[in-house]
């Protein structure tokens, strides 16, 4: 705690500016007093004797000469048990209880503890006095919901450490010491379940950095097998409003193939969170039989709370997330969106009058972009064990013209692009995630090869049906217009799926596989179809038939019997199979 | 203690600076000029330099005219008194009635605490089966009206003030036409729901400053009946008016602009008011309908597309109507599964055909023959826009379900509808002969 204080000498919007006394480091948390209640800042810019501060509240009524008291912390977040199933906003105010103590509105002001401090955690040691131990070490275990959740020597104790005490076995609350550890030059520093740590730094206690090459499964076709995402990857899903970029992103929060899941609701509606807020609670994941809401953490700051604090809460998420790496677990962060976080940093820029960008953004914009995706990865933590954090991030682009400069900074520094299409959403193809302008630099479920020979038909059909347009059915060759009818099904049974359908909404990689196989003896058949009419017949009742069976049960009896249906349709105008899809079939079986 | 000050430093556009002290960022002053007294309100403290935006505006302002602080933040009077009165951005009358000073709330407040949000569950009827039946109204959504210069989105507006069943409408109107004022004043009152109205107007011919004012003063009032148990309907027109006035004051300030001139946190000033909807859990709701003209008939334009990334959907108005496509409420879902069984399936049914009908008129236009299926669907698009999408077509959801079946009925044979069996046998209308 520094004793440096300040008065207030202007206010500009929700930037303050302060004459001090003494040191002051950037990025401190300063608290500014006014009308009895203290506001919480953060150090944005120093010029000899003048501090400018965001504030991270509305700054009405703040007084010329108001005191400002720093903290000589950066901005941090708190670290320890209990952050699962929590509620925060962008500073890590556990909103619930902020409801319970002010009522409906969000007065400023208040900030609360973020973990609760009553509840009593069983805490079961796991080393002994004498032991040596660094930070990030895990000194002991408590049981998170269905979690084991470690508890670590604090990540900014630098240097060597002697375990000099430890607690037995035993309840204690987050702030009771349970080991006292001995520095190399003799200190003692007391250790307790909960620790600071600044969110605007990356976390840094592991032994290497991993390539992502592990697939993470969110049981979406299109995305597992056409552009899948990896553990420790990093994708964006930049989309115009209404092309269903939440949808998305909820949908990928309920079946992602994760420990946890951290979603920052980052200037977004207040509406869409209160959806997840309200269903989490119900909905039971598959992977642990219990509440959904127990593997995941809601940032929420919304559009309309204070700008600044939006800025810090995508960085208070990662945070969160790579502290649950450390413990060896996978993390997906989802957030959205963070054209509103860049939006942010540029009504920051604008206040302090730096010299602008494109379209008025900061000049910073992209480093501060690529520094934030650079968070994400997979890691050899010391222990040996592995642990990921998988950023997705949703984008919205001005106008829906991924040309602006949040989408091309995004776009730089990502492993997977899922574009939606405003002329997909309309049409009501779900996802609508763009199957020719999206990429995925990751290898998925199924082999690339084979992807790549199913997404040709893609985009061959994509070209007969622009052509098509010109010149119509009738001057459409037959060959041609059996490609545009693949590649039709090929969307309309595998890259849409219904997300309302019980069974179509999750789709495991096993049954993305099957369903692969038996589309491919299909793309690659030779096809006896004798004209256009009886070509659209026998597409239309063969998608027919790919429509229920996503809707069947796997492998019940409904299942069987539609793929014998479909099994016995292909193989009456089937001639046999390109040699390409003859081992490409092989390959998947 | 108010102090004053008679020494104006400087005026630029609608900004003046003075030296004073004790002054809180965004309280409000009174300004003293040979015109009259306007109020002020702090923008910028910087030392002892005071900028403050004059509501009337910079012209006419002497550097020595008299700056008086008030001590508070910009106010207005809550009460059931407001209820059929007229105030200006200011919250001055406009009608002839008594100036209110008793009870008075602060605008701009904090924002609801999501924790305390509720799922929308409520539908709003308005009569209108475009929106009631193919894109429900619900309560607590914020949806803006798209549309152009020259379409009749205030008489829209009119309409579902007069119809939807709330207990109180605000209406802010943002550099509206005088003509539209008084249209709005003699269309509630000819509908008997100018009692439960309070009108914030702002016309084109105001100070630019007060335009700002409008939404923050209707929806401070609208938040204070709702939190007192009301469901409140808050129209705001002219959205893109109050964007352009941001536009205009961030200009005049200096600040960079960020797209076509737009300041760049015109989303979250969109986003802040906007935000205002909500729906209480154990008190009222506020549901917003706002139009938006999109200039040039742009949606990709600053201020259509920013609205659209707040709102849950949008209504488009073009050509006179509501149009299916291009339209959405993102919250329907929440609420037409409990209207009538034969609700949703009558929504998408009826909208495939007439997307159908849309690709034979243009099948049509081409010169291409008609097929038999064809000239029912021309049938079916014709009915479909006099009997549905006409926006004097005034009848309850139920009532325009009926019509639905009839229109298909006229036209179909069952089974080219698409509609699943059980639902065609319990509604399709027997012919009489």
């Amino acid at each position: 705690m520094t004793t440096t204080k300040g008065s207030v000498t202007g206010v500009n919007g929700n930037m303050v500016t302060a004459r001090v006394t003494g040191a002051v480091s950037m990025n401190e948390v300063a608290y500014i007093g006014a009308e009895g209640r203290k506001l919480k800042s953060e150090v944005i810019r120093i010029r000899g004797d003048h501090v400018q501060l965001q504030v991270f509240e509305i700054t009405k009524g703040i007084l010329i000469g108001d005191g400002v008291e720093f903290t000589g912390e950066l901005l941090a977040v708190e670290l320890g048990p209990g952050l699962l199933g929590q509620i925060y906003d962008g500073l890590q105010n556990p909103l619930p209880e902020v409801a319970r103590q002010s009522g409906n509105f969000l007065e400023p002001g208040i900030y609360l503890d973020p973990l609760p401090r009553s509840t009593i955690w069983d805490f079961s040691p796991a080393v002994k006095p004498g032991d040596e131990v660094q930070r990030a070490d895990t000194l002991g275990t408590v049981p998170e919901g269905s979690f084991t959740h470690r508890i670590m020597v604090p990540f900014g104790f630098m240097g060597d450490y002697i375990v000099k005490s430890i607690k037995p076995a035993g309840g204690y609350d987050v702030d009771e010491v349970i080991a006292e550890l001995t520095a190399r030059d003799g200190t003692t520093v007391p250790v307790t379940m909960c620790f600071q740590w600044p969110v605007k730094r990356a976390v840094e206690c592991y032994s290497e950095r991993l390539r992502p090459v592990e697939p993470l499964v969110v049981k979406t076709r299109i995305i597992d097998t056409f552009f899948p995402i990896a553990k420790g990857g990093t994708y964006c899903i930049p989309g115009p409003f209404g092309a269903g970029k939440t949808v998305l992103q909820q949908v990928t929060s309920r079946n992602a193939e994760v420990d946890i899941v951290i979603i920052a609701a980052c200037g977004e509606r207040a509406g869409e969170v209160v959806e997840t807020l309200k269903e989490f609670p119900e909905l039971i994941d598959p992977r642990t039989g219990r509440s959904l809401m127990e593997r995941t953490i809601i940032i929420c700051n919304t559009s309309s709370m204070p700008v600044a604090a939006r800025e810090a809460s995508v960085y208070t998420a990662v945070t969160l997330a790579e502290y649950y790496r450390q413990m060896g677990f996978d993390v997906l962060l989802l957030a959205d969106s963070t054209s509103r976080w860049a939006q942010a940093m540029r009504e920051m820029s604008g206040r302090l009058e730096e010299i602008p960008g494109e379209e008025a953004f900061p000049a910073y914009l992209e480093s501060v972009i690529a520094g934030f995706y650079e968070r994400a990865g997979i890691v050899r933590l010391k222990s040996g064990e592995k642990g990921s954090v998988t950023i997705g991030g949703t984008v919205s682009p001005a106008g829906g013209n991924f040309e602006e400069p949040v989408t091309q900074a995004t776009l730089k520094v990502v492993g997977a692009f899922h574009g939606l299409s405003r002329e997909r959403s309309e049409a009501r193809k779900y996802p609508a995630i763009h199957p020719l302008e999206s990429w995925s630099k990751y290898d998925g479920s199924i082999e690339t090869p084979i992807v790549k020979y199913a997404h040709r038909f893609l985009e061959r059909s994509s070209e007969v049906g622009q052509m098509m347009k010109v010149v119509g059915e009738e001057g459409t060759s037959q060959e041609d217009y059996i490609v545009y009818q693949k590649g039709e099904l090929l969307d309309a049974v595998y890259l849409q799926q219904n997300s309302f359908d019980p069974v179509d909404c999750s789709v495991n990689p096993e049954r993305q596989r099957f369903m692969f196989r038996i589309l491919l003896t299909i793309l690659g058949a030779k096809l006896r179809l004798k004209d256009k009419d009886d070509a659209r017949a026998w597409f239309y009742q063969l998608r027919q038939l790919f429509l229920d069976l996503n809707g069947a049960e796997w492998m019940s009896s409904r299942f069987n019997e539609i793929k014998a249906g479909i099994e016995k349709l292909a193989g009456e105008r089937s001639d046999g199979l390109e040699i390409a899809a003859t081992r490409h079939i092989e390959a998947l079986e | 203690m108010n102090k004053i000050y008679s020494r104006i430093e400087s005026i630029t556009g609608n900004v003046i600076t003075v030296r004073a002290d004790g002054v809180r960022y965004g309280e409000l002053a009174e300004v003293s000029t040979r015109f009259g007294k306007s109020l002020a309100e702090v923008i910028r403290l910087d030392n002892e330099i005071v900028s403050l935006q004059v509501f009337a505006g910079g012209r006419g302002i002497s550097t020595g005219d008299e700056v008086r602080f008030l001590g508070h933040p910009m106010l207005v009077s809550f009460s059931d008194a407001l209820l059929g009165r007229v105030f200006d951005g200011a919250g001055v009358p406009r009608d002839k009635g008594p100036a209110l000073a008793e009870n008075l709330i602060r605008i701009g407040g904090p924002s609801v605490n999501p924790a305390n949000r509720i799922v929308p569950r409520d539908m709003v009827r308005t009569g209108i089966p475009m929106i009631d039946l193919f894109n429900t109204l619900v309560r607590s959504q914020k949806l803006p009206i798209f549309s152009v210069s020259g379409e009749p989105y205030n008489q829209l507006l009119a309409r579902i003030a007069m119809q939807a069943e709330v207990d109180i409408i605000v209406l802010g109107g943002m550099g509206l036409k005088y003509d539209d004022y008084l249209f709005f004043k003699d269309a509630l009152e000819e509908g008997g729901a100018f009692s439960k109205t309070i009108m914030f107007v702002h016309t084109a011919s105001d100070p630019v400053v007060e335009c700002l004012m409008v939404p923050d003063i209707s929806l401070a009032v609208a938040e204070r009946f709702a939190l007192k148990g009301k469901n409140v309907l808050v129209l705001l027109t002219d959205m893109t008016n109050f964007s352009d006035a941001l536009k205009e004051i961030a200009i005049t300030q200096e600040q960079v602009p960020s797209n076509r001139g737009y300041p760049g946190d015109l989303y979250s000033q969109l986003a802040f008011r906007y935000e205002k909807a909500v729906d209480f859990a154990d008190a009222g709701s506020i549901t917003i309908l706002a139009v938006t003209t999109m200039p040039g008939d742009d949606v990709t334009h600053p201020v259509p597309d920013n609205t659209g990334y707040i709102t849950e959907g949008q209504f488009y108005l073009k050509g006179g109507r509501i149009e299916p496509f291009g339209s959405l409420s993102r919250l329907k879902q929440q609420v037409n599964g409990n209207t009538r069984p034969d609700h949703r399936s009558i929504m998408d049914g009826m909208i495939k055909l007439y997307a159908s009908y849309k690709d034979t008129i243009e099948k049509k236009s081409m010169g291409f023959q008609m097929s038999n299926w064809d000239a029912k669907l021309l049938r079916y698009g014709e009915l479909f826009e006099r009997e549905m999408m006409d926006l004097s077509v005034n009848i309850p959801l139920e009532a325009a379900l009926d019509k639905g079946w009839e229109i298909l009925a006229e036209c179909f044979d069952p089974k080219e509808t698409g509609l699943r069996t059980e639902l065609l046998e319990k509604y399709w209308p027997v012919k009489t002969a």
